[in-house]
């Protein structure tokens, strides 16, 4: 080819991004001047009137010229895509086999790292909380592939649970942990049983539909639930039979070990209890997942006809999914009540079952790792910019439509099967395709 | 029977809501296979545009009345095309090809965004405005119990029946709605035949957003209050209008919308308030269990 083509194209495609620059610009001009151009505010009358804000529909404007000019460059600049290698799943395996005891050892020894204070345990709790409830949907997506958009209800019914029994009947929480567990599996069943037949899709909006009204019934079985108002006072867990009062006293955990009694002594307990729950989680889920029936759990995944005509009896494998993925949700139900000492249906609306499953999915659906640290990554995340309410949630929906356009198999992870013939290979997320029955 | 007549006729115009919003839902299911979760959030866009529309015509003293009525439904529909036509865009076309979660949590995503984006843009409080179109006919007065029909509704069913009537002769008659059609049967094939599916399918979200637009339109003006958190439960009760009708079906869709609606009505007025989400989300799934491919749906082969 001569200079002169180079130099004609040079030009011309310098003139094509800037012509593409500007339709965005225009685009973006069409879409910002009502929505954000207009603000609609109650007037001091009553009626609602208009603030005009150009300045801010120009800021966005050309925000949306400039990037999606950059955005042009750089796929000019980047060339074509290159796809995801092996070598680099290996990689990354190899990677993740140093990082989890690194992060497990630094899980462990958390509150006595000097400066650790009651901020940095709350927060480490709340992570390990998010990480649980990961793991346990983890079982029910990851490995079986079934997509449920309403784990959030078998959190409410553990969470329920343990604050109704409590309160009721005085129960411990170390009595109403196991019930709890058991009474969302039962959940999980009772759901599951006539839904799991369904197509992918259908299953999700089921369930969808599901965490609804286990909300819409908590609000407004105010008799049972106290309503929008929710439980106060739930019984916090004790060591053994000794609580954990920050005076101190008879009977105490500071009174029996003989040390100074104190409010964060409460906090570490909570903190290794979760610690704790979620790595018995972690745990089952490695293990079944060398069994029988871990195995048709990802096989179901790959491919489920199949399964079939293997003679794997889908729908118990399904449910046996459900069923434990909803008990360790309901583990994780109780353990927020016992917690916060107080709930209400604000906690467990459907944002709740998104965050969970943007967890999972980011991890790379079936690395356990992976949705350890997405879990650590969007939690934390989260804490960094409370400042920012709304557009906390804003930054957060964005991210996730971003990842799953530029890494939609997920940040960290790749999953291999656990038992394959001959060689394992890397299964990428994109190879999960949900039942089709 | 008054009561009930009053209920048939709120029952119907709230269902024609839903049917508007399921189609654009059964649309592109029929022709991509994802759930649109977004699709609630642009019913929303939609409301917010006409609600901006109507406080700049209305209340700027420009307009009134039934031309004002038209200008809100054309401005709306017009700027949430435009939203739709970018959702898909920036959020949905990259990840064709991907598996099969992808769009979907994609829409998720874009969900939170549209919600949180109308949120800070506008404001988390209730808007209310004026009713635009007062009043109505008597159509039964027995003892005291008087049957409203009122104008309002009768605008949302007319303008309904109308814009349904445009749409099914788009897709039963133009060379776009043999487009659709045909990427809904087989993408590859479309595409192999000369079809711009990437154009076609851009359309079916424009189009969607469209109608999900006239029924925000038609939500504000019948109800008078919205807020940025509208979309997901009309959103979702109109995903199970589009599955109760047999999903990729539009007829269907419509049907399915009307069901609903009735469903939701007539148990609120003789059962509770309270629980009519309830109510809309037990018929989902007993539809799905026992009719899993819905009213008027075809069953899927299965291939291996």
């Amino acid at each position: 080819m001569s200079a002169t083509t180079e130099a004609g194209a040079r030009p011309s495609a310098m003139a094509a991004a800037l012509k593409d620059a500007a339709i965005t610009a225009l685009v973006a001009l069409g879409l910002f001047v009502p929505i954000v151009g207009l603000r609609t505010d109650v007037s001091p009358s009553g009626t609602l009137m208009l603030r005009q804000r150009w300045g801010d529909v120009a800021i966005l404007v050309a925000i949306a010229f400039a990037g999606r000019l950059a955005l042009l460059a750089w796929r000019a600049f980047r060339g074509d895509a290159k796809p995801a290698s092996a070598a680099h799943a290996e990689t990354m395996r190899k990677a993740g086999r140093t990082v989890a005891p690194i992060l497990l050892g630094l899980a462990i020894v958390l509150p006595f790292i000097p400066g650790t204070g009651r901020y940095e345990l709350d927060l480490g709790i709340l992570v390990l909380t998010y990480v649980m409830l990961g793991w346990g949907l983890n079982i029910v997506v990851g490995l079986a592939g079934l997509l449920d958009l309403g784990y959030v209800a078998f959190y409410a019914v553990g969470a329920y649970s343990y604050a109704l029994l409590a309160t009721t009947f005085g129960l411990s929480f170390w009595v109403c942990l196991p019930l709890a567990g058991i009474l969302a599996a039962f959940w999980g069943i009772l759901l599951g049983f006539p839904v799991l037949r369904l197509r992918g899709d259908y299953l999700a909006i089921v369930t969808l539909a599901f965490g609804e009204i286990i909300r819409v019934v908590l609000i407004n079985w105010a008799s049972l639930t106290g309503g929008p108002n929710g439980i106060t006072g739930i019984p916090r867990p004790s060591f053994f039979g000794l609580t954990f009062s920050a005076g101190g006293g008879p009977g105490s955990f500071a009174d029996f070990f003989g040390i100074e009694p104190s409010p964060t002594h409460r906090v570490v307990f909570l903190y290794y209890l979760i610690l704790a729950l979620a790595l018995l989680t972690n745990w089952i889920s490695i293990r079944l997942r060398r069994q029988p029936l871990g195995r048709a759990w990802e096989a179901l995944r790959e491919d489920e006809i199949a399964c079939r005509a293997l003679g794997i009896n889908v729908t118990t494998t399904k449910l046996t999914a459900f069923a434990l993925g909803a008990m360790f949700a309901g583990f994780a139900g109780s353990f927020f009540a016992t917690r916060q000492g107080f709930i209400s249906p604000e906690s467990f609306t459907f944002i709740e079952s998104a965050i969970i499953l943007a967890i999972v999915v980011l991890g790379g659906m079936g690395s356990q790792i992976g949705i350890a640290l997405a879990a650590l990554v969007m939690i934390g995340g989260f804490e960094v910019f409370r400042d920012l309410d709304e557009w906390r949630m804003l930054v957060f929906g964005g991210a996730m439509v971003l990842i799953m356009v530029v890494r939609p198999r997920g940040l960290v992870g790749h999953r291999t099967p656990t038992v394959a013939l001959r060689e394992r290979r890397s299964i990428g997320a994109e190879h999960v395709a949900e039942g089709h029955g | 029977m008054a009561y009930a007549l009053q209920q048939l006729i709120n029952g119907i115009s709230l269902g024609m809501i839903y049917g508007l919003i399921a189609v654009g839902y059964t649309m592109v299911y029929g022709i991509i296979g994802m759930i649109n979760f977004a699709h609630g959030d642009i019913f929303m866009i939609g409301a917010f545009v006409a609600l901006i529309s109507v406080v700049m015509l209305v209340s700027g003293g420009i307009m009134d009345g039934p031309a004002a009525i038209l200008i809100v439904l054309l401005a709306s529909m017009a700027v949430t095309a435009l939203y739709g036509w970018t959702v898909e865009r920036v959020a949905y076309r990259p990840l064709r090809g991907s598996f099969r979660l992808a769009p979907l949590i994609s829409a998720i995503g874009m969900s939170i965004v549209l919600q949180n984006y109308v949120q800070v843009a506008q404001g988390a409080r209730v808007k209310p405005i004026e009713p635009l179109l007062p009043g109505g006919v008597t159509v039964l007065h027995i003892d005291s119990f008087v049957v409203q029909f009122s104008y309002m509704q009768m605008l949302i069913i007319a303008v309904t029946l109308g814009v349904l009537a445009v749409f099914t002769w788009l897709v039963t008659r133009t060379p776009l709605g043999r487009a659709m059609r045909a990427c809904e049967q087989d993408r590859r094939m479309a595409s192999l035949l000369g079809i711009d599916t990437d154009r076609t399918i851009s359309l079916t979200f424009v189009i969607g957003a469209a109608l999900a637009a006239v029924a925000g339109t038609m939500y504000l003006l019948r109800y008078g209050v919205i807020d940025f958190y509208i979309g997901f439960l009309a959103g979702v009760k109109a995903f199970t209008a589009a599955v109760l009708g047999g999903i990729g079906s539009l007829p269907g869709a419509v049907l399915g919308g009307l069901l609903i609606g009735l469903i939701e009505t007539f148990w609120s007025a003789y059962f509770s308030v309270q629980y009519k989400d309830v109510a809309a989300f037990s018929i989902l799934a007993i539809v799905l269990i026992f009719m899993p491919t819905g009213l008027l749906g075809r069953a899927e082969v299965e291939k291996v």
